[in-house]
């Protein structure tokens, strides 16, 4: 029986999994943060650039339907989040902008800005991206400062459902540590996954050499805050949700959560043992380039099984600190069951885009990409 | 209270992130059709001639390709960032074509993108030629769904307010994808697109044949574009004819606007410009019918009974009935809990006066008459140019299949010249439609005002600030890179 409740769960679920795929993609923005640090000479930079140039876009487009989805299922985060964590997200949508351009740009004649310039701005959302949008998330588990108030529509003069509770508009959330430490770990873990797609899809020893270096560092930064963010989350009071819809906070919240639910708990681990697994193998094996085929999908598997812990078993999974009524849950802030049906529906066409990105992926990717083939055919 | 400079900047911050979006997009729309069929071409007669015209155009593709996807994002996030309230009160409704177009139309549009511009080596031909024509069918059908969603705007069909959630819900998916407004609206925008993408290879073209440089590239060119370009104007013509009949139909004052049309009534004349009318046109135009009644601004303001009898109410009594719908809505908030039965006559006389709910918002009846002065110049740039373009696309045609164009300078000119024109009939048509929307931001049912987040004022100006600076770079880079590409030309030996 697909009651509404089962419908708000599977939307949650799809939206556990774009967000997966979202973090795994941002092995492009991962892979332009070493434009300069892993790209030693010109040579080095142009096959970096022109091996992330060929994916960008999909990580972009996942971006925008990953925004799409939430608006679609549960648009009181979209309405809450957005236009109150204001600086945030435009900050993020800012760096993804730039990068937009700086590919087509950066090598054509009469760029005015240099191609410098464009790197600088590909490896400027290659960290910020990352690190913003991971700050984002751990809200999730350590809330922001904001009222829903749905009965202000009534208010003739001044209508407005949802308030932020300051000025800064999300930008408070960096004086937490937990966001920043949250926000600097996805950025590693980018960072690592770039480096690995990066040995996956070019074809230049020295340039393999370099990338592991940089792999091993970030990747050595990750675990680190890995841990540190693992033992917080799963100590820390959670925002819980009792039968009624009252928000109240509960000691180990996210320890419950994971435990309630060993299938999620199974994701996570399996997510996080690929993951680990995809880079010391990377690391020790200096043939092996096939570690992004194993810490790709760990990191969406660990990426989901976060975002279940957060909406999954009675949590609110965007609270507010200020208020605790006002948090967003699955069932308070999601789209009514006819829309959620539809969208349902529609979702069935998933596997199949999927699928055949997948097949344009392995057919693109079947040679690997050397600066012979650039220098012959089209290149950024 | 919700500040008026918020709701201003606002909207300055939209109607500039659309209008530099709508500068990038029907270039690639148009230009995707066009790279389809030269590349079909190719594969059909083995000329590697086609080859290489193929690239040069598919080169000035992908420079303006970056920029409207950079423009994209930043106005799909825009619904949450600046009109939250608007994400909440329709988004049930709103959101869900968004999130199709993410899933159908832009992953279609990114996967066979890189396959059309780095798998030249790497697929077969056949093979090529089909990721092509799937980044033509992606682009279009990424205008499909914002274009559906954009026409709920203009004529919310198919949902239902409900007092408990505080918003519209969804109830009909069929008649919000099948909205006569969308359909018209679909073909009008992809097939401008199409024109736009033709005036600019044509200008362009004719720029190399007054150089006398590269002139069987520049004349194949221009075939290929007469063709697309002017099946787009008739398309365009036919779509934009039921539009008009279309406002007539569900946004009178949109359409009264657009006329500058004071007192209607029935056989309404045509004005060409202030002072030149046609007799009887407007009537024809806005109801195919020579006799037809098109009620004017003041009609539409102090009320009016159409010929079959229908009353329409006078502005004040939809904004009266607008304020009751929102009283009863505040009692049914306050009372559902702890007096159901009072609640319950509350919600009865909420749903009887929804209809006029957004009207409750608003304080006089002067604020729903849209800038008329604007609307009716921008309706005109749009029509004129549009014409004259079709025009200009024929002449083209025409002499060029008699080998005639070449020794036209003065016609080369005027080709060159036309391009910013077609970006400018394209930008007055969003005028039209979405200042000719104005108060609202979905027709009748939610005032602009009502609609926006509550962001601090000087945030907003500061991104605006920063969005002109960004767009703004961005638009000169775009354009000097193209400058400099086309300078160079595509280097095909001349015949």
């Amino acid at each position: 029986m697909i009651t509404y409740e089962f419908l708000q769960n599977y939307w949650w679920f799809l939206i556990a999994l774009l967000g997966g795929l979202l973090v795994f993609l941002l092995f492009v923005q991962g892979g332009n943060a070493l434009i300069f640090f892993a790209g030693k000479s010109e040579a080095e930079r142009q096959l970096i650039v022109n091996s992330t140039g060929r994916k960008w876009e999909l990580t972009f487009t996942t971006l925008v339907t990953f925004g799409g989805a939430f608006f679609a299922s549960f648009p009181l985060f979209y309405s809450t989040s957005f236009g109150g964590a204001y600086w945030v997200w435009i900050l993020i949508l800012i760096t993804f902008v730039f990068q937009a351009v700086s590919y087509e740009f950066q090598s054509k004649a009469g760029n005015i800005l240099g191609r410098r310039t464009f790197r600088i701005f590909l490896t400027l959302n290659g960290c910020l991206a990352p690190l913003l949008i991971g700050a984002a998330v751990a809200t999730f588990f350590t809330g922001s400062d904001f009222v829903v108030d749905k009965s202000a529509v009534g208010d003739i003069g001044s209508p407005v459902i949802s308030r932020w509770g300051n000025d800064w508009h999300g930008l408070e959330a960096v004086t937490v540590p937990f966001n920043v430490e949250f926000g600097l770990m996805v950025m590693f873990l980018a960072i690592s996954l770039g480096a690995m797609y990066l040995i996956n899809n070019v074809d230049d020893a020295k340039l393999h050499a370099q990338l592991r270096r940089s792999l091993a560092v970030c990747f050595g930064l990750f675990l680190l805050l890995f841990v540190a963010v693992c033992v917080q989350l799963l100590t820390m009071d959670g925002f819980a949700v009792a039968d009624g819809g009252e928000v109240y906070m509960q000691s180990g919240k996210y320890l419950d959560n994971l435990l309630a639910m060993p299938a999620v708990l199974v994701l996570f681990v399996c997510g996080a043992l690929m993951l680990v697994l995809g880079v010391v193998a990377t690391l020790r094996r200096k043939g092996f380039r096939r570690g992004i085929w194993l810490a790709g999908p760990g990191t969406v598997f660990a990426v989901m099984a976060l975002f279940m812990i957060a909406g999954y078993n009675h949590t609110a999974y965007y609270p507010s600190n200020s208020d605790l009524a006002s948090s967003l849950t699955l069932a308070n802030s999601s789209s009514s069951e006819f829309t959620l049906r539809t969208m349902a529906v529609v979702s069935l066409a998933i596997p199949f885009v999927v699928a055949y990105i997948a097949y344009f992926w392995r057919k693109m990717d079947r040679k690997s990409l050397t600066n012979e083939e650039l220098d012959r055919g089209e290149k950024y | 209270m919700v500040e008026t400079a918020l709701v201003e900047w606002s909207r300055m911050q939209f109607a500039l992130t659309a209008g530099y979006h709508w500068l990038f997009v029907p270039l690639t729309l148009g230009l995707a059709a066009i790279v389809a069929i030269m590349e079909s071409v190719y594969v059909a007669t083995g000329d590697e001639f086609w080859k290489r015209t193929t690239k040069f155009w598919m080169k000035l593709f992908a420079i303006n390709f970056a920029v409207g996807i950079a423009t994209g994002i930043i106005l799909e996030f825009q619904f949450g960032t600046n009109w939250s309230n608007y994400s909440w009160f329709v988004g049930d409704i709103f959101g869900a074509p968004l999130a199709i177009e993410g899933i159908f139309a832009f992953f279609m549009e990114a996967t066979f993108f890189a396959v059309m511009f780095f798998g030249w080596e790497r697929v077969s031909k056949r093979f090529h030629l089909a990721a092509t024509w799937f980044t033509c069918i992606g682009a279009a059908l990424s205008a499909v769904w914002i274009l559906i969603a954009n026409s709920w705007m203009q004529n919310p069909v198919g949902m239902e307010f409900n007092p408990d959630t505080v918003r519209h819900e969804m109830v009909d998916f069929r008649a919000l994808v099948f909205n006569p407004v969308a359909i018209s609206k679909f073909f009008h925008s992809v097939f401008s697109g199409w024109m736009t993408g033709a005036v600019f290879v044509i200008g362009i073209s004719c720029w190399y044949l007054l150089k006398k440089r590269e002139t069987r590239f520049a004349l194949a060119s221009i075939r290929v574009a007469t063709i697309v370009g002017l099946f787009g104007a008739v398309a365009v013509m036919f779509s934009g004819d039921s539009s008009g009949v279309q406002a007539a139909k569900y946004q009178p004052m949109k359409l009264a606007a657009a006329e500058g049309l004071e007192d209607g009534g029935e056989g309404a004349p045509f004005s060409i410009v202030p002072g030149v009318e046609i007799p009887n046109m407007l009537s024809i135009l806005a109801t195919h019918d020579v006799d037809g009644f098109v009620p004017g601004i003041n009609d539409i303001l102090d009320g009016y009974t159409t010929p079959d009898g229908v009353r329409h109410l006078s502005a004040d009594e939809k904004i009266e009935r607008g304020k009751v719908a929102i009283d009863a809505f505040a009692q049914y908030r306050e009372l559902k809990d702890s007096d159901p039965e009072a609640a319950a006559v509350a919600r009865r006389t909420l749903e009887e006066n929804i209809e006029y709910f957004g009207y409750g918002y608003i304080d006089s009846k002067e604020e729903l008459v849209p800038p008329v002065g604007l609307i009716y110049w921008a309706f005109r740039v749009m029509v004129g140019v549009g014409g004259f373009l079709m025009l200009l696309m024929f002449v083209v045609m025409w002499l060029e299949r008699r080998k005639r164009l070449a020794q036209k300078r003065w016609l080369l000119w005027l080709a060159l010249l036309s391009i910013p024109l077609v970006y400018l009939a394209g930008q007055a048509g969003w005028i039209v439609a979405e200042v000719g929307r104005q108060p609202w931001v979905i027709d009748g049912l939610l005032p602009t005002k009502a609609a926006v987040s509550s962001v601090s004022l000087s945030a907003v100006q500061t991104t605006f600030w920063l969005f002109v600076a960004i767009f703004t770079l961005f638009l000169l880079i775009e354009m000097r890179i193209m400058i400099k590409a086309i300078r160079k030309g595509p280097e095909i030996d001349n015949d």
